[in-house]
């Protein structure tokens, strides 16, 4: 494994100047993004998007629902993508994967005493196998946010190790929580600390703190994701989750995606949107591209 | 006593002021310094341009020295400058009689020349906090400006006296952190020369102030037109020259300042706009990282 | 997994530049057919009868014929000005001055979308860059200055201060509305009147400005914007009866004017060329830092006196650095500057793109080694790929001289005293940039670099506030913020 190998001292992690990378990430903002590309990037963010539900109340009922819809986004549109994947908790594995058969989405389980990831490494293993045994595609670990602000970084580094050994097959997400980190020097830090570990994604958010992603907090993983690229050789996959609810948001996330890392990163195997309600809103952005008349959400099933 | 035969004198030679150092000039020349009643005072140095050129090279390099010295001790060497000048008082008196003024005159101008330079001390780590500014921009970064002293000044002292122009050119230039090349008057020089005595024991560092005796005419040229000079300062209304000295300023964008309608003697001869003539305003932008505290109650 | 070699990775922006058409629309601004002189608040026929065309760089179409004034021309616009001096302007309280400079500033937010357009068909800069930038900043000038009219008395300490009269001004055509803007804001809350001459290839905005001054109400001969080249300089450098020459344009100029007003009473500002510095320490937020390189040589398609032209890279995180450039070379959007998503439009003039191609050249010839990006360029209009040069050397010309256009000079250095002499070894002081995290290293820099605005860890800012100038050969005399009032006052 070349991660093990060539293990950097996390302390050199380059420094993130706020208010230029803010400026930077907004410039991306002034794209304006119209007809066939707008078409492309809608169809694209739709199909990036890893439709969510990570609620207590869940249950196997509203996890089937929300398969359908990921196979059946907007009937009425002849010839939509589907999402990439349906994320979910490890009790809810084994119903989605049924749900979604051979339909090519793929299901992603939280794991690692998600949100908080509290919890002894051992039961961590445990959660991870657990899911990825009833078969998740993907898993999204949370980090151990406290150890990382105590400054253990071996600690961080070593349990995204030993979960990815656990993930076996399945591709590891591994989610910052940046809303907890607060400065863009720390996220730059545990995005190399967890591209180093194995991680095959990274992850901004949980979505239960907020703020979730914002596009400068993306912007400096995707420049990780790049600088780790150019000194290893290996591609890393972003997912940015929580706060994405618009397609016009979504758009400026891919111009981001497409000025930072190129060609390359601009499919779902290395880009995700994690969210619930964004893929209606493209919905209805695509509709209005075709009718030419603004949407209601009443056309719209909510699932 | 022995004997009552009257003691030989023994006679100063008055020589040029260069980095420190009291050379002849290069070129040799000199010429007589007199008074109104034709009487010889001393030989002075013709400075010559390689006279000047050495100066400005003496300025330049004392430049980023004196610059970047704290203000306070700058403050605190135009202090001794004025404390020396002082103690020398009736040299220079002496010398203002013998090149015409009557001794209240003299005492009057030697006096002031002593305060002015302690106004100037005291000016110098102040006049930065006077005329500097924090910018209130609209982005999130930290702006300020401040001013900065132009470089490296050739003056042409005026010329209607021996010491008081001469002082009141130099202290706001030197104050603000310039180093300088100083034409003294041509028809009263005595007193430069003695002034740079004064200024070489003053712990002011070599080079910072270069005093020069010689012609205006043959010279001025040259402190208009040497490139590594960036400021040329005058004190004549003879607008033919002053004409001159802007076009050649124009080689390489001097500034120019004229002082042809100042009244050194007067309470308006010293101000800190006369250390501002010769600064630069720098503005200086940084970012500001903005986290936390917004919340309300903050 | 197999780790390839560094070497073979690529990234590819290709479908990152190509973005679907997002223009402007021009039909939001209107554009006569043929501009006169705006001479003591009524637009005039030029005594000299001519007319010249001002075309549009990015498709090389005519967009209107513009006056050319001649000597008799500028007379009656600056006897124009001296009138409304003596009887107006500088006998109206201040309160009254400050209101009408708020009344300009109005209106030009509230016609802003039209010099927008108007800004970016004249010059070729992008429309974002008019749109988001050109445009409020000079509305924001004429705000910023507007509350300075009667607030003079605090401005100087211990002093009073008075309008030095009738002022001449030159503005050059990189950022035409801003200059103009930067010219007379200050010039009228300071008290005095103004003749101005934008550049013969942009005179649009400055004369949508003069609509604007007339509909503003502005009494007659305040402000006088006549039109024409060099000739018409001349003749406002050289009238007896003008107080003030304020210049912005290069340093040739700069001096051609310090000469020909040298016998005379005149105060002059010049703010002149510039060879700018931008420095990157190791340390750096690199990629903010590449952004910052990026916007300092390209913004404006490197039409900026105060352009980072001069790239100096710490040898440690050189390969990085120049690596992270070619990258970001390789997104910007080339193209018509009317398109939304454009980052570099057209360069301003033939004559200027032959200075530029000419340069380029001579680079090639002293065997620094060119990267352009790849993109393509419009087969009509006046076109310049972004360039950077690497394996420069101080003694190369492309590190040396004002080229005003979107190449960049990049060069190694190994310790911060080394970078420090470099960058101070060039007769311009115009502006410098740092870049490093660690901040008593900031401030010996900026200490040390002698330029008129230094920017550490930002670059290319503007704001009404900041006083803006160069140190040297770049000119003298500040725009801008409290010390932009010196300009315009004699103080007493």
């Amino acid at each position: 494994m070349i991660a093990t190998k060539t293990i950097p001292d996390f302390s050199l992690s380059p420094h993130i100047d706020q208010v230029g990378i803010e400026e930077r990430a907004s410039r991306f903002t002034k794209r304006s993004i119209k007809n066939e590309t707008k078409l492309h990037g809608l169809m694209l963010a739709l199909n990036m998007i890893d439709l969510t539900t990570l609620e207590g109340k869940d249950t196997e009922g509203k996890v089937k629902q929300l398969c359908y819809k990921a196979q059946h986004l907007h009937d009425a549109y002849p010839g939509l993508p589907t999402v990439a994947a349906i994320c979910v908790y490890p009790s809810m594995v084994k119903t989605a994967k049924a749900a979604l058969g051979n339909s090519g989405i793929k299901v992603a389980s939280v794991a690692t005493a998600f949100p908080s990831g509290q919890a002894p490494r051992d039961i961590k293993i445990r959660d991870t196998k657990y899911a990825v045994q009833n078969g998740a595609d993907e898993v999204d670990m949370v980090i151990s946010r406290g150890k990382f602000l105590e400054g253990e970084y071996n600690f961080v580094f070593d349990e995204i190790a030993a979960i990815k050994e656990a993930c076996g097959e399945a591709r590891l997400k591994v989610i910052l929580e940046t809303g907890e980190l607060v400065t863009y020097d720390k996220v730059r830090k545990a995005s190399d600390i967890a591209m180093y570990a194995g991680a095959d994604f990274i992850k901004t958010s949980t979505g239960k703190i907020s703020p979730a992603a914002t596009m400068p907090v993306t912007l400096v993983m995707l420049e990780a994701i790049r600088d780790f690229y150019y000194k290893t050789g290996k591609k890393i996959a972003m997912k940015p989750a929580g706060g994405i609810s618009k397609s016009k948001l979504a758009l400026h996330y891919l111009v981001m995606l497409n000025e930072t890392l190129g060609e390359g990163w601009m499919n779902n195997e290395w880009f995700r949107f994690g969210a619930s309600s964004l893929a209606n809103d493209i919905l209805m952005q695509l509709m209005k591209q075709k009718t030419g008349v603004y949407q209601s959400a009443n056309y719209f099933s909510i699932d | 006593m022995a004997t009552t035969e009257k003691r030989l004198e023994v006679l100063k030679t008055y020589k040029i002021y260069i980095g420190g150092q009291f050379p002849r000039t290069e070129s040799g020349r000199y010429y007589v310094a007199t008074n109104s009643k034709k009487e010889n005072l001393a030989n002075v140095c013709l400075g010559s341009r390689k006279d000047f050129r050495d100066a400005v090279v003496a300025a330049r390099n004392a430049f980023g020295g004196w610059s970047g010295r704290a203000a306070f001790n700058r403050g605190q060497i135009l202090y001794r400058i004025a404390e020396m000048l002082e103690g020398r008082k009736t040299q220079f008196i002496d010398e203002l009689i013998k090149q015409d003024a009557t001794r209240t005159q003299a005492e009057n101008e030697v006096n002031l020349c002593i305060d002015r330079l302690i106004y100037y001390s005291g000016w110098c780590d102040k006049f930065q906090q006077l005329f500097s500014s924090v910018n209130p921009v609209a982005s999130s970064h930290f702006n300020f400006s401040v001013p900065e002293p132009t470089g490296v000044v050739a003056a042409i002292a005026p010329q209607g006296d021996s010491l008081l122009g001469l002082v009141s050119v130099i202290a706001p230039i030197i104050a603000g952190g310039n180093t300088c090349i100083v034409l003294a008057s041509a028809t009263k020089p005595l007193c430069a020369v003695t002034f740079a005595e004064v200024l070489n024991s003053s712990d002011l560092p070599g080079g910072v102030v270069n005093i020069l005796t010689g012609k205006v005419a043959e010279l001025v040229t040259f402190f208009a037109d040497h490139m590594d000079v960036n400021a040329t300062v005058f004190c004549e209304a003879d607008t033919a020259t002053q004409k001159m000295i802007k076009e050649k300023s124009a080689l390489n964008v001097k500034r120019v300042v004229l002082y042809d309608k100042v009244k050194w003697a007067t309470a308006a001869g010293q101000s800190p706009y006369f250390i501002m003539d010769l600064q630069e305003i720098k503005t200086t932008w940084h970012p500001i990282e903005n986290i936390g505290g917004a919340k309300a109650g903050y | 997994m197999a780790t390839k070699k560094n070497n073979t990775i690529k990234l590819k922006f290709d479908s990152a530049r190509n973005l679907a058409p997002a223009p402007e629309s021009k039909s939001a601004a209107k554009i006569d057919q043929q501009y006169d002189l705006f001479i003591n608040g009524k637009f005039e026929k030029p005594q000299s009868k001519k007319y010249f065309a001002t075309i549009n760089p990015a498709t090389e179409e005519k967009l209107s014929m513009i006056a050319e004034a001649n000597t008799a021309d500028v007379n009656k616009a600056v006897v124009a000005a001296r009138t409304a001096y003596d009887k107006t302007w500088k006998k109206m309280p201040p309160a009254e001055r400050a209101k009408y400079i708020y009344r300009i500033a109005r209106m030009i937010q509230e016609r802003a979308r039209e010099f927008a357009i108007i800004e970016t068909l004249d010059g070729g800069k992008p429309i974002r860059e008019s749109r988001d930038f050109d445009v409020p900043t000079a509305a924001n000038h004429f705000f910023y200055y507007a509350g300075w009219a009667d607030k003079l008395e605090y401005a100087f300490p211990n002093r009073r201060t008075e309008p030095l009269g009738v002022a001449g001004q030159i503005i050059p055509w990189n950022f035409p509305l801003l200059m103009a803007a930067w010219k007379i804001a200050p010039a009228l809350a300071c008290g005095n009147t103004v003749v101005l001459k934008p550049a013969e290839n942009t005179s649009l905005t400055a004369l949508k400005l003069a609509e604007i001054i007339q509909e503003a109400d502005l009494p007659p001969g305040v402000v006088n914007i006549i039109t024409g080249a060099g000739a018409t300089g001349a003749a406002i450098v050289n009238h007896a009866d003008i107080n003030k020459i304020a210049f912005t344009g290069s340093t040739e100029v700069g001096k051609i004017i310090q000469r020909a007003i040298a016998g005379t009473n005149k105060k002059a500002t010049l703010e002149l060329g510039g060879k700018a510095a931008n420095i990157i320490f190791d340390d750096a937020p690199l990629d903010q830092a590449v952004e910052g390189v990026i916007n300092g040589i390209f913004f404006n398609q490197g039409h900026v006196c105060c352009a980072g032209s001069r790239l100096y890279v710490q040898e440690s995180v050189f390969a990085t650095v120049v690596r992270k450039l070619k990258d970001r070379l390789e997104t910007m959007i080339l193209g018509d500057p009317m398109d939304k998503n454009t980052d570099i439009g057209a360069i301003n003039s033939k004559a200027q793109l032959d200075i530029i191609n000419k340069y380029i050249k001579i680079g090639q010839q002293e065997g620094a080694e060119m990267y352009q990006s790849s993109c393509t360029i419009p087969k009509k209009g006046f076109y310049c790929r972004p360039t950077i040069f690497t394996n420069v050397a101080q003694s190369n010309r492309i590190a040396q001289e004002e080229i005003f256009g979107p190449v960049l000079a990049i060069q190694s250095f190994r310790t911060d005293d080394e970078v420090i002499e470099k960058a101070n070894n060039t007769p311009y002081g115009l502006s410098a940039g740092v870049w490093t995290d660690k901040g008593s290293k900031i401030f010996n820099l900026t200490s040390k670099l002698r330029a008129g605005v230094i920017w550490a860890n930002t670059f290319n800012k503007f704001d009404p506030t900041s006083p803006f100038g160069g140190y040297k050969e770049s000119g003298y005399g500040r725009e801008g913020g409290l010390h932009g009032l010196n300009a315009y006052v004699n103080i007493i």
